[in-house]
């Protein structure tokens, strides 16, 4: 098995450093060097990777890749762009990875409210200690080649902050939109909760129909008794590569909650991973739906790492077709993390023979009062209660997505913002038609 | 309504019905009793069109068309309903979504056009007052969570809003307390009709005293070995089913 190369992205750097952001402070620029380093010298992952040995990214050598070029970006209809922008929301708008102050919607954000894009934030001084020390901090240096090449190739992204026992009003969206065929687009998202905030945070992912490869990494930092919940919805094109990676940093009593809806790319990649301070308490949900040929590919870790922390990660796939998907998660309970409370898990609905679901659940324990479960499912719909539909007036096909819906309608359901689950359950119910059907009564 | 002649049915190689004859016109309840493993449930399960069974030989016409031929759904529509022994959970499908899809099915199917929102909560809510259920009920999900007496209840709740045209009750009385029996019966009975029929697959004479039987048949080994009036009922009830196995196998 042949590893996908790198030298087009290490050799091709020095011609695209001027279009990357931060440029002016000597920190970045040392870190993208380092991270510039870490991709020459451990390149992608490949099968042998213990992290990646589901996960095929060979796909990344197939076509070549180039940093999206902001001039080259193709005009967006207004009303696609709704579909994905909220309404009720703020949000912070880039394409090809380029904050658009145009099409963005920032008006009234409340004072001790931040919502800019990372490379504007990085040319200003204000922003200066905010970012330096943390950016880079809650992902680890060796992460992986794709977290290096994002690390060192990022144009722009999003820095949110939300000041002490802010409470805020809206939810806050970032909306990132492929436009270009071809494009590598690596974006960075800094998120700072301080003590006592709560806030509720989107991350969109979707494109226009082209090929194209989407990196993005969000750190998270959610301070003392902070609330944070932050909704991944991943609707790339179907021939777009996704790879991200959400890591937080949850402080003492902090609560995390991550919704992970993963359900475009040819091939999408999510690592959601978290460290838990005392008492901190994180929920992970997702929901996975792969077709025809896409590989779908969950990945978390929870580090607990002081005692009377709470773990909760419920992931869910269907898949159909040739469709594959992966979850691996992994909990790791430190020896003075007692009293931890973990659950971990995977529900995996198979549609078709030549689906398959890989699913990898890891609990490393070092503490020796604590309180850990996981549970793994793959099945298919029972024929039980395709009988009962039917003789219940319900035509089989129906049936089935009924019941597959139902399924997947448990993830989306857990979604209280009402425009962001209207978005999710038109995207479910385009999988799963019934006819006729009244979503009020879901 | 039904008319079945000289009906086999096998599950793989093994003989289940050898020979089922029987006669059902408009208005007429008909309980089949029978000692366990007799093919009561067969019977009910082969009319409904639940898979797994083979008809080596024999019909089953409704209403002069081919039952057997038919799907499941379009059984439904066409105004079979199984009342089914063991009512499925269905996570995520909540009772009123179901009960609004399957009422929209049958009228389609008669070419009408689908019901109003409104008429449909009153219906409704109608029959769920007169099975004396909470109204809560219809945004849970489909039988998940309910007690045994709870979801035969259900079913009769589905059967009286879907109004279909014979109903087979597969061990209805089976689980459930006398107070349920009761308003399981006593919502059967408001259904009868003299254009609605009733066939009860039953292990016990119980449930015929609430809802009073025109005719009983015996079940036993596949074939019906007796057939009488309601007092059939009663002798079974003081004599069991040895006698008739035994008629049946000296014979």
């Amino acid at each position: 098995m042949a590893t996908a190369n790198t030298s087009a992205y290490v050799d091709g750097y020095p011609e695209v450093v001027s279009l990357l952001c931060g440029q002016s402070l000597p920190w970045l620029q040392q870190q993208r060097a380092d991270a510039l380093l870490q991709l020459t010298t451990h390149g992608f992952p490949s099968l042998r990777d213990e992290d990646w040995r589901y996960t095929n990214v060979s796909a990344i050598d197939k076509k070549h890749y180039g940093v999206a070029l902001k001039s080259a970006s193709v005009a967006i209809d207004s009303d696609w762009l709704k579909t994905y922008q909220l309404a009720d929301a703020w949000s912070l708008v880039l394409i090809d990875g380029y904050f658009s102050a145009e099409l963005s919607n920032l008006n009234g954000l409340p004072e001790g409210v931040t919502v800019v894009s990372l490379a504007q934030a990085m040319q200003d001084t204000h922003y200066s200690a905010l970012i330096e020390g943390r950016l880079n901090s809650a992902v680890e240096s060796t992460e992986n080649g794709f977290v290096a090449l994002n690390g060192a190739y990022f144009v722009d992204g999003a820095l949110i902050y939300i000041s002490s026992k802010q409470v805020l009003a809206k939810p806050i969206q970032v909306l990132h939109i492929a436009t270009q065929e071809l494009a590598a687009i690596n974006t960075r998202t800094l998120i700072v909760a301080d003590e006592l905030s709560e806030a509720q945070l989107i991350e969109t992912f979707a494109g226009l129909d082209c090929a194209y490869l989407s990196v993005a990494v969000a750190e998270v930092f959610v301070g003392q008794n902070a609330a944070v919940t932050l909704h991944k919805v991943q609707v790339e094109s179907d021939k777009a590569l996704h790879f991200g990676g959400t890591y937080v940093k949850q402080a003492r009593d902090a609560r995390f909650r991550h919704d992970n809806f993963a359900l475009g790319g040819l091939l999408a990649r999510s690592d959601v991973h978290t460290d838990l301070e005392q008492a901190s308490e994180c929920e992970l949900n997702g929901l996975y739906l792969g077709v025809k040929r896409q590989q779908i590919d969950n990945h978390t870790r929870i580090n607990h790492l002081k005692p009377h922390g709470i773990s909760r990660q419920l992931y869910k796939g269907v898949l159909d077709d040739k469709a594959r998907g992966v979850f691996q998660g992994r909990v790791v309970v430190a020896e003075d993390a007692q009293k931890t409370d973990s659950q971990m898990n995977n529900r995996n609905l198979l549609l078709s023979n030549d689906a398959e679901a890989d699913t990898k659940p890891q609990l490393e324990i070092y503490a020796d009062d604590v309180k850990c479960a996981h549970g793994v499912t793959v099945g298919q719909l029972d024929e039980k209660s395709i009988f009962y539909l039917q003789s219940r007036c319900v035509d089989e096909e129906t049936a089935r997505n009924m019941l597959t819906f139902a399924f997947a309608n448990e993830m989306v359901d857990k979604v209280k913002i009402k425009s962001l689950h209207d978005l999710i359950l038109g995207q479910v119910l385009t999988r799963f038609p019934q006819e006729g059907i009244n979503k009020e009564w879901l | 309504m039904l008319s079945i002649k000289n009906l086999h049915v096998s599950v793989g190689d093994k003989p289940i019905l050898k020979g089922i004859n029987l006669e059902i016109k408009p208005g007429e309840i008909h309980a089949i009793m029978g000692p366990n493993g007799s093919g009561k449930s067969t019977l009910s399960h082969i009319l409904s069109g639940k898979s797994g069974y083979t008809v080596t030989e024999g019909s089953a016409t409704y209403q002069g068309k081919d039952l057997l031929e038919m799907p499941p759904e379009i059984r439904a529509r066409e105004g079979v309903f199984l009342a089914f022994q063991y009512p499925v959970e269905i996570p995520g499908v909540s009772n009123v979504y179901l009960l609004k899809a399957a009422l929209n099915s049958i009228r389609k199917h008669h070419g009408q056009s689908e019901v109003d929102a409104m008429d449909f909560l009153t219906l409704v809510k109608g029959k769920v007052r007169l099975l004396e259920m909470d109204e809560k009920f219809l945004y849970r999900a489909v039988n998940e969570g309910f007690s045994g007496g709870e979801k035969k209840r259900n079913e009769i709740l589905q059967m009286a809003i879907l109004e279909p045209k014979l109903c087979i009750l597969d061990e209805t009385d089976s689980g459930l307390d006398i107070d349920a029996l009761k308003i399981v019966s006593e919502g059967v009975n408001s259904l009868r009709s003299s254009g609605r029929s009733f066939v009860m697959v039953t292990h016990y004479q119980r449930l015929l005293d609430y809802i009073k039987p025109d005719f009983v048949h015996v079940l036993a080994h596949g074939q019906i070995v007796k057939s009488g009036g309601a007092e059939l009922a009663l002798e079974l009830e003081e004599k069991g089913y040895s006698w008739l196995e035994d008629a049946e196998a000296s014979a």
